[in-house]
């Protein structure tokens, strides 16, 4: 969409202009805005949007770039101790892979307007989220294989409609990380394969492992339909394009078919084929247990915030080393400083 | 020669044991320094150089994976020899420390390796092929190496104070880079040399003093190259290892 750009933002206007005129420009931009996401273009970063549209878009890109950093943790714990160089060098790869979306993701929210810096202290100072399913331990090597095949496997699941989300940058950004996801999803497969596999003790870390993790892998994909928030005005806007409920859904179809092969069991009684629904029905959710994760009590809630914060803490004599060294140095080619 | 005939040359066996040592400690090296740099995963100072040291890691293991599997199984090599079995130089064991000292430590090896690489894929022994595919990765390293310690160095007098404080640090561990090894028939002295004027010349642009204390430690008996470490190796040793010893003969 280029139509309208922004610069001219329609909220402010010019001296002499009667509110009137400025309330019919408003309603202008809007109806090209909404005819935009209706006719399924994308909007880009100069392309006038509501104020709403983008601090939702702000929001979500943060708290997926968030995700994506706070998420090398748990599997970074595992980097030293990986059982064969084959697989250190797989775990080592898909942890800077999750770096680089991070740097993708915070380069998509900086096109609207928001700095790295910004979100990163929004994240440090708790008023920023990342997803809920990082603040779980990683206890044992298994745990490593089940995060690639459920928690990358739900990340995959959510993230390949949003290829197609109205925001150009950001949809952008999802094509990119969707290739590296589905690398991670097979690599962490094929680690719980060898597992359950392997011996007696190899296969019962892995089960041990998917019981843990099958059930916030579920949570992921956030509160059901009825209790969302964001939701219906963000599938209004195609910043969404499925309900939680239905990617949920979506994934265990794909999951269980997929332990049967690994010979795993997922720990929920009532998972069974509805032939009717053509859908597997599965087990109620224990939500208190996800708001109580999402409120700050999961078990490693404390723990990963710490770690991120120390980790910026540490590394801020290097960013200013960094910053006086490019001051001094393009101020001796007499470029102009910022 | 491409394939080294042990008979002709030193008898059997020699040719092929001096190979291994040769694999063994350029094999240990890079092992040895990836596991350091791996444990920086989550903590690096910015999220550029989380990539870029994983980058740097990644070749570093790859590089591992290839030695060790000329000389044999590569997890058995990695995951069951002793401390004392081990022919990585002390250097690259040494802790993780600031990010000054995790700089000085890769500027110090990879100008190292840069010129031992270059050397090696100029000629026609066994490790030619590695070597000239390794070269280019390594010259990456360099260079992100040489780009923080002017950063560091010439940036705040925080940052500079630390990376003084590194160079100095480290500069005892670089002699031990310059003793021959069995099975690499490599120019040593001019090796040394060129390192040396490498490092003083970005250390001088850095604006920060070239250490002028020993660069080998006092102890006769030696160093990595024969199988003592520091202390601190040991324990590196023990997280890397455990899980795959906790499970003798599993697959994973
Ligand atoms: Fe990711
Ligand atoms: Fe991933």
């Amino acid at each position: 969409m280029t139509a309208v750009t922004a610069g001219t933002t329609g909220t402010t206007g010019a001296p002499g202009v009667s509110d009137t005129a400025v309330a019919a420009t408003q309603a202008a931009y809007e109806a090209v805005f909404d005819a935009a996401v209706a006719a399924d273009e994308r909007i880009e970063p100069r392309d006038w949007m509501p104020e709403a549209y983008r601090a939702s878009l702000v929001r979500q890109i943060a708290q997926h770039a968030h995700s994506e950093i706070i998420g090398m943790q748990p599997e970074a714990n595992w980097i030293t101790r990986a059982p064969s160089l084959r697989r250190k060098a797989i775990l080592m790869a898909k942890v800077q892979d999750e770096a680089g979306h991070g740097l993708y993701l915070y380069s998509a929210a900086e096109t609207l307007g928001t700095s790295r810096d910004e979100l990163l202290d929004k994240l440090h100072s708790g008023r920023q989220k990342y997803s809920s399913i990082f603040n779980y331990p990683t206890l044992t090597w298994a745990d490593v294989g089940a995060i690639g095949w459920l928690v990358d496997g739900a990340a995959i699941t959510n993230q390949v409609p949003l290829c197609r989300c109205s925001y150009g940058p950001y949809a952008r950004a999802m094509v990119r990380v969707c290739k590296e996801e589905s690398f991670h999803q097979r690599q962490g497969y094929e680690a719980l394969l060898a597992l359950s596999n392997g011996t007696e003790a190899q296969h019962a870390m892995a089960q041990d492992a998917v019981d843990r993790w099958w059930w916030p892998s579920l949570m992921m994909f956030g509160p059901p339909d009825d209790e969302s928030t964001h939701t219906a005005q963000a599938m209004a806007w195609k910043i969404k394009r499925h309900t939680n409920d239905e990617l949920r859904q979506r994934f265990v179809d794909i999951a269980v078919p997929q332990a049967e092969a690994l010979g795993l069991t997922l720990p929920d009684p009532d998972l069974r084929w509805n032939e009717e629904r053509g859908h597997y029905d599965f087990g109620p959710i224990d939500w208190t247990e996800f708001w109580d994760v999402l409120k700050g009590n999961g078990p490693c809630n404390d723990q990963r915030l710490s770690r991120r914060r120390q980790a910026h803490e540490d590394g801020a004599w290097v960013r200013e080393a960094a910053a006086a060294y490019a001051e001094k140095h393009t101020g001796k080619h007499g470029e102009a400083q910022a | 020669m491409s394939t080294p005939d042990t008979r002709e040359t030193a008898g059997p066996g020699v040719e092929t044991s001096a190979i291994t040592a040769a694999a063994l400690a350029l094999g240990d090296d890079a092992l040895v320094l990836s596991h350091r740099l791996g444990e920086w995963a989550g903590s690096a100072p910015v999220l550029e150089e989380e990539v870029a040291l994983a980058n740097i890691a990644l070749d570093l293991l790859g590089q591992a994976r290839i030695l060790l599997s000329l000389v044999g199984d590569e997890d058995e090599l990695a995951y069951l020899r002793e401390e004392r079995s081990f022919r990585n130089a002390q250097l690259v064991e040494q802790p993780n420390g600031d990010f000054a000292h995790t700089i000085a430590r890769q500027l110090y090896f990879s100008t190292y390796q840069h010129l031992l690489y270059g050397q090696l894929a100029a000629g026609d022994g066994p490790f030619a092929g590695l070597a000239a595919k390794a070269v280019k990765e390594v010259a990456y390293h360099q260079d992100h190496a040489e780009h923080w310690t002017l950063r560091l160095g010439d940036g705040t007098p925080e940052s500079h104070d630390r990376m003084q404080r590194a160079c100095d640090t480290l500069w005892r561990y670089t002699g031990e880079l310059f003793q021959p090894v069995d099975g690499l028939d490599l120019d040593h002295t001019a090796m040394e040399s060129a390192w040396l004027d490498s490092v003083t010349a970005v250390l001088t642009k850095a604006t920060l003093t070239v250490p002028t204390g020993p660069r080998t430690g006092a102890w006769a008996a030696g160093a990595g190259r024969q199988g003592l470490h520091t202390e601190s190796f040991g324990r590196m040793l023990a997280e890397m290892q455990h899980l795959h010893r906790s499970h003798p003969g599993a697959t994973w």
